[in-house]
């Protein structure tokens, strides 16, 4: 399998905190690789490099063959890295709808001049958004919701426009932080199914952070743990389970 | 994407063609075009037309804060450079019809929008608003200094050499009326179009998140500037229309610091990400004075004090009216009336 990340001693530290101390791991292409460890192990911060709201200190990161030490957000997000966030950040005073439909922006092909006016390629943009909007609300069972404005929706959903809106624009590497925090474990099996429907429907390579490791192991078929921003084991979820290290640091302290 | 075992239901995205919203435009326009019948020149002169023009502005700012939330306390200097523009071009360039003349006096402003907008791709809030402030004092500034934008006036003062469309006279309060209502409309119908268009959506998507927007693969920075762009744009056609259609004669100084607030007031009453809002707004700031002019006429406020103590005393009472009602209708006067009209409906679905 090729891989679509790699990441090479990525270091990163806040006014002399380290957050990430050298890490280096992979993601195959089509996988659902999940990072587990505790708070402040530097997880979030790693999405954020990988995705450029962050500027690793040292250290490089290729992704589908391109490598870059930095990268804008924008750029990223142009080379299909979509992402969730661990507290919402949706645009909370729009619609689902409106949400879903800004996350396509990366694919827009009108000047704003066309888009104003309703000339030359905005109709054929508009008609395009608009059915891959419907297409990914049906998916995840937003479409009853559409017309709804985001800040009045409960948590559940939030998340899950949270999760459409990066899904819309068919992203090959999907972060999702955290996509299951606050969830019952009903609503957490129910997630689980729906980011693995999305890794076999899309094909989009996942990465995603979450704490309750008993999902993890079912759900990953790639396990990286992290601690104090040090890689503790990287590997099969069965073989991380097992490893002493992961069960002394993190494993046996929960379970 | 085409393998979804589920596919949606497709929706009629446009609205039948003569929807309730097609009868309220033509039954505006309509009722635009019948009012110099019903209303005298005091009326048009007055009240009427610099309330229109004054909402006009709110749009402008609307634009840039209501939907883009970039505040801004400058409005007044990009209807300043329209004026000036507006008043060069008509002399400089005596070819140029009247409505080519304010659109290239809005661009203009719009030029200028974007110039002073580039400290938004840095800074934000108060920070934002204060930068602003310098397009404020730099362009009063430039045209009460440099008199070749007045002409080599002694008073520094603009006033219209023609207001003609097509040989048709525009000088009369019902002509300069006509010329206020019609441009005004032509940009309600451009500001709908901008805040539902794609652009209007990653406006509103960078006001309410920034960050998540740009990780989304929105370009922050040229929305930004575009809202400045036709932020100024609109402000620029609504100072023109101040000094030529309104006031007739008109220094740097009527597009003052004053100018600038009553806008933001206008914004903030009338209702922020809204269109019409703005002329609540625009009403409230234009009529309200005159209200209380004419109240102290009746009552006899006298044993309060001389005439200079009761001018202060009614822009106490105003400054009141601002505070309550921002205390009980933080989302101004367009929320009020929604909720007025939704209350009226005893069936209508309240919208989530």
């Amino acid at each position: 399998m090729t891989n679509l990340l790699d990441l090479h001693d990525v270091s990163l530290s806040f006014k002399g905190v380290r957050a990430l101390n050298a890490l280096s791991f992979s993601v195959a292409k089509g996988e659902i690789c999940a990072l587990i460890g505790p708070n402040g192990a530097g997880k979030s911060s790693l999405l954020n490099v990988i995705n450029g709201v962050y500027r690793a200190d040292a250290g490089d990161i290729v992704f589908d063959g391109l490598r870059f030490e930095a990268i804008h957000p924008q750029k990223a997000a142009r080379l299909g890295i979509g992402r969730t966030f661990q507290h919402n950040a949706l645009f909370r005073r729009l619609t689902v709808r409106e949400n879903v439909l800004v996350g396509l922006s990366r694919h827009g092909t009108a000047s704003f001049f066309e888009n104003i006016f309703r000339l030359g390629r905005d109709g054929a943009e508009r008609h395009g958004f608009v059915a891959r909007a419907e297409r990914t609300m049906s998916f995840l069972g937003l479409a009853r919701h559409a017309e709804s404005i985001v800040s009045t929706l409960p948590y559940g959903l939030q998340k899950r426009v949270d999760l459409a809106r990066a899904l819309v624009s068919g992203p090959k590497l999907l972060l999702l932080d955290e996509p299951m925090a606050g969830m019952n474990q009903e609503e957490k099996e129910e997630m689980s199914r729906v980011i693995r429907e999305v890794n076999r429907v899309f094909g989009s390579t996942v990465v995603l952070i979450e704490h309750d490791v008993g999902i993890v192991l079912n759900l990953a078929s790639h396990v990286v743990v992290l601690d104090y921003g040090r890689k503790l084991a990287d590997g099969a979820p069965d073989a991380v389970r097992k490893n002493p290290d992961v069960i002394a640091a993190y494993l046996g302290t929960i379970h | 994407m085409t393998t979804l075992q589920e596919s949606a239901p497709s929706k009629p995205l446009r609205q039948p063609v003569f929807g309730i919203g097609t009868i309220a435009v033509v039954a505006g326009l309509i009722a635009a075009f019948a009012v110099p019948v019903l209303a005298d020149d005091y009326w048009l002169s007055s009240i009427i037309i610099p309330m229109v023009i004054m909402g006009l502005a709110g749009i402008g700012l609307n634009l840039l804060m209501g939907y883009t939330g970039l505040v801004s306390i400058g409005s007044a200097a990009f209807m300043s450079i329209g004026a000036f523009s507006t008043y060069n071009l008509l002399l400089r360039a005596p070819f140029l019809p009247l409505p080519v003349v304010l659109i290239l006096a809005g661009l203009i402003a719009a030029i200028a929008g974007v110039i002073f907008g580039l400290p938004a791709l840095r800074i934000k809030g108060f920070y934002l608003s204060a930068s602003t402030l310098g397009a404020q004092f730099f362009f009063e500034w430039l045209f009460t200094n440099f008199s070749w934008f007045s002409n080599d006036s002694q008073s520094l003062t603009i006033s219209a050499p023609r207001l003609q469309i097509l040989d048709y006279d525009l000088q009369s309060a019902t002509g300069r009326y006509y010329l206020v209502i019609a441009t005004t409309a032509l940009l309600i119908a451009l500001a709908f179009a901008i805040v539902k268009s794609r652009v209007g959506r990653e406006w509103m998507a960078i006001r309410d998140m920034d960050v998540a927007a740009s990780v989304i693969g929105i370009r922050v920075a040229h929305r930004k500037l575009l809202s400045f762009g036709i932020s100024s744009f609109f402000l620029g056609i609504a100072g023109a229309l101040w000094a030529f259609g309104y006031l007739g004669t008109a220094d740097a100084h009527a597009f003052n610091l004053d100018k600038s607030f009553q806008i933001l007031f206008i914004v903030i009453i009338g209702g922020v990400a809204t269109i019409f809002g703005n002329f609540l707004g625009a009403a409230f700031i234009v009529l309200t004075p005159i209200l209380l002019d004419r109240l102290s006429l009746v009552i006899d406020l006298s044993f309060l004090g001389d005439q200079g103590a009761l001018a202060n005393l009614q822009h106490i009472i105003f400054g009141t009216i601002i505070i309550v009602l921002l205390i009980k209708e933080p989302d101004g006067l367009s929320s009020l009336i929604k909720r007025g009209v939704a209350a009226l409906r005893p069936q209508a679905r309240s919208s989530g």
